[in-house]
């Protein structure tokens, strides 16, 4: 158990992936309460292509992707808000459409001397002070947003017309969680991986759904849940030697069945403990005349 | 047409007021040239068919909607300067009943924006919720999930996030859509009691005989205004085949105005029957109690005698 924390280099990848791990979490509740569980694979797939933008044009790297991935998730909202156009064909077109651009420039300079495996799979090996610098910061941006916007989050995702007619900015509330979604997802890459995203974001959300019918216990559920799978993903890797953004989703998707399973057999003892109730409550009227 | 029910106390300003209201979506017109007016402590029932622009007529007082043309005025403020401060229950279908909100939570959003740049709900606003959550009977039910209420439980739950910030001004639509008979009075007399206190209401409703003829005032709509009146006045065969498209048969039960359905007989069984009072037209003050069905109500026996 603590034989792997000897090394700095896990201990980095740790705690990134455990950061990292939580804000998936975190935004994901805003991402399946919207019914927009595909965007966080879509994005992904067009901050690669932000990514090989600012790597040809040398930019640095977070600068580069945060925009790129920041302006696919606002056009996304447009579109789907302005034209009657639903959210999975938004998030279909304008994303693609980035990665294809990430994709034509890596075709067009054949002659990349970088290696995409980390950004599509995941490799903590990667993480650099840079990146853990650059998660630390989205933590503490997400932190912020959600500590002042709290009650507009909460109205916003629930009801937005009528949030509107009190006076909720809801158009901020979704621009400021795109913010949030983009930079997470930029800082995510290295760790889990452009193809593994979308779990990391979507499991958490989920599996909290379960356990909590409370909107504020489901934000703390699924910021925990985030956090956890990201630490037990990491271990797992390390011990199997599997590319980390694979074992973080399967870790999460074992602790998804398991939730499933569990909450399952709760309601089935539930349901079987009202059919005794009614049961016994019924012989008590049979045997009620005997005595 | 008929006019707006002349209010005891003329001196006060109208509380809402529209004057040659159009509006709709996408500039697609839904209602057409709509002037009326609502007096402070006023009551009214919003009558008309499905798609007759009572939600849209709500929503045009509550400023959430474009204006073609005309001008809606709340408290003496033009809703589009000013958002007006109302209490506001929407249709209950528009809800997302798998959303995980709580009753409390679902209260507690009411308080908003008593309080914006505060993060989190303050003191004040949580006793002003649970003063409400109790006088509506809910309290024990705060940490329900909106899912685990009956539709008598949801309707208070949402009518308290419209009460907790105060309103001098309820908007509801359709309260009494899809609840029974008890829970139906209940909420009635709730939006009453609430009413003597001097909160002006406005209701969409579907329920002619049990609803709307039992209120002070009713606005018909059909794209535009069809009758703005009291019951007994508004409640014509023509007025409401004007409103609704459909012959419906008024009567006069000890001073009760009763709208009935003509008569429909479904299925094979009936077919005889509906050949006998198939072409029995309704005429205007047609007499009811032909047959049962047709007046689902409370009323339903003993007239004609
Ligand atoms: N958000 C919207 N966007 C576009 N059109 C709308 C919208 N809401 C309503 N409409 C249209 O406006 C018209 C009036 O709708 P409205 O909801 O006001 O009717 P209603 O009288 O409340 O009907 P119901 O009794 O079914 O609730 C309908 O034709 C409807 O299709
Ligand atoms: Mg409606």
């Amino acid at each position: 158990m603590f034989e792997p924390l000897q090394y700095e280099f896990f201990v980095r990848g740790l705690v990134s992936a455990t950061l990292v791990g939580g804000l998936c979490g975190f935004i994901g509740v805003y991402v399946v309460l919207k019914r927009m569980s595909y965007i966080g694979h879509g994005l992904a797939h067009a901050i690669f292509g932000g990514a090989v933008v600012s790597y040809v044009m040398s930019i640095n790297f977070f600068v580069g992707a945060s925009v790129w991935g920041f302006v696919s998730a606002l056009l996304i909202n447009i579109t789907t808000r302005k034209q009657r156009i639903g959210a999975d064909a938004a998030i279909g077109i304008v994303t693609t459409a980035s990665f294809a651009v990430g994709i034509a420039l890596i075709s067009r300079f054949r002659t990349f001397t970088r290696s995409f495996d980390a950004a599509l799979f995941g490799n903590i090996l990667a993480v650099t002070a840079d990146d853990l610098v650059a998660i630390v910061l989205v933590v503490i941006l997400s932190a912020v947003i959600i500590i002042v916007g709290y009650k507009f989050f909460l109205f916003a995702t629930f009801d937005s017309e009528v949030a509107r007619y009190y006076g909720v900015p809801t158009g901020w509330v979704d621009t400021m969680l795109s913010l949030v979604l983009a930079a997470t997802i930029v800082v995510s890459i290295q760790v889990l991986g452009v193809t593994m995203i979308a779990a990391a974001i979507v499991i958490p959300p989920i599996v909290a759904r379960l356990l909590t019918n409370s909107f504020a216990n489901m934000m703390l559920l699924s910021t925990g849940v985030g956090a956890f799978c990201g630490m037990g993903g990491i271990y797992l890797s390390y011990y199997v030697d599997v590319s980390s953004g694979a074992t973080v989703v399967l870790f999460s998707a074992a602790l998804f069945m398991l939730v499933l399973t569990l909450t399952g057999i709760r309601s089935r003892i539930a349901s079987a403990r009202g059919k005794a109730a009614s049961r016994s409550s019924l012989m008590d009227m049979e045997s009620g005349p005997l005595h | 047409m008929l006019h707006p029910v002349p209010h005891e106390d003329t001196h006060e300003p109208p509380i809402v007021e529209l004057r040659g209201v159009t509006t709709g979506y996408e500039g697609r017109h839904v209602l057409t040239d709509v002037t009326m007016s609502i007096a402070p402590g006023d009551f009214v029932g919003l009558l008309g068919p499905s798609g007759s622009g009572k939600s849209t007529l709500l929503r045009c007082i509550l400023g959430t909607v474009d204006l073609y043309s005309g001008e809606v005025v709340v408290e003496g403020r033009s809703v589009t300067q000013r958002r007006p401060r109302a209490g506001y229950v929407p249709q209950l279908e528009t809800i997302d009943w798998n959303f995980p909100v709580t009753v409390q939570e679902v209260v507690m959003m009411g308080c908003t924006m008593d309080y914006p740049l505060f993060p989190w709900h303050r003191r004040r606003g949580k006793e002003r919720a649970a003063r409400i959550m109790d006088r509506l009977g809910i309290s024990n039910l705060a940490r329900r999930h909106i899912r685990e209420l009956s539709g008598g439980e949801q309707q208070r739950t949402f009518l308290a996030r419209a009460l907790v910030s105060n309103p001098r001004l309820l908007l509801l639509d359709e309260p009494t859509t899809g609840v029974d008979i008890k829970t139906r009075d209940d909420v009635m007399h709730l939006l009453d009691e609430l009413n003597h206190e001097g909160i002006t209401v406005v209701m969409s409703t579907h329920e002619i005989n049990s609803v709307a003829a039992h209120l002070p005032r009713a606005v018909c709509l059909n794209g535009r205004l069809t009758a703005d009146g009291p019951p007994g006045e508004v409640f014509t065969t023509e007025i409401l085949s004007r409103t609704y498209g459909a012959e419906m048969p008024v009567t006069d039960y000890e001073g009760i105005t009763i709208v009935a359905e003509r008569p429909h007989f479904f299925g094979r069984e009936n077919t005889r029957r509906r050949q006998r009072h198939g072409h029995n037209v309704a005429e205007k003050r047609h007499p009811v109690g032909r047959d049962n069905r047709a007046q689902p109500h409370s009323h339903r026996h003993g007239h004609g005698e």
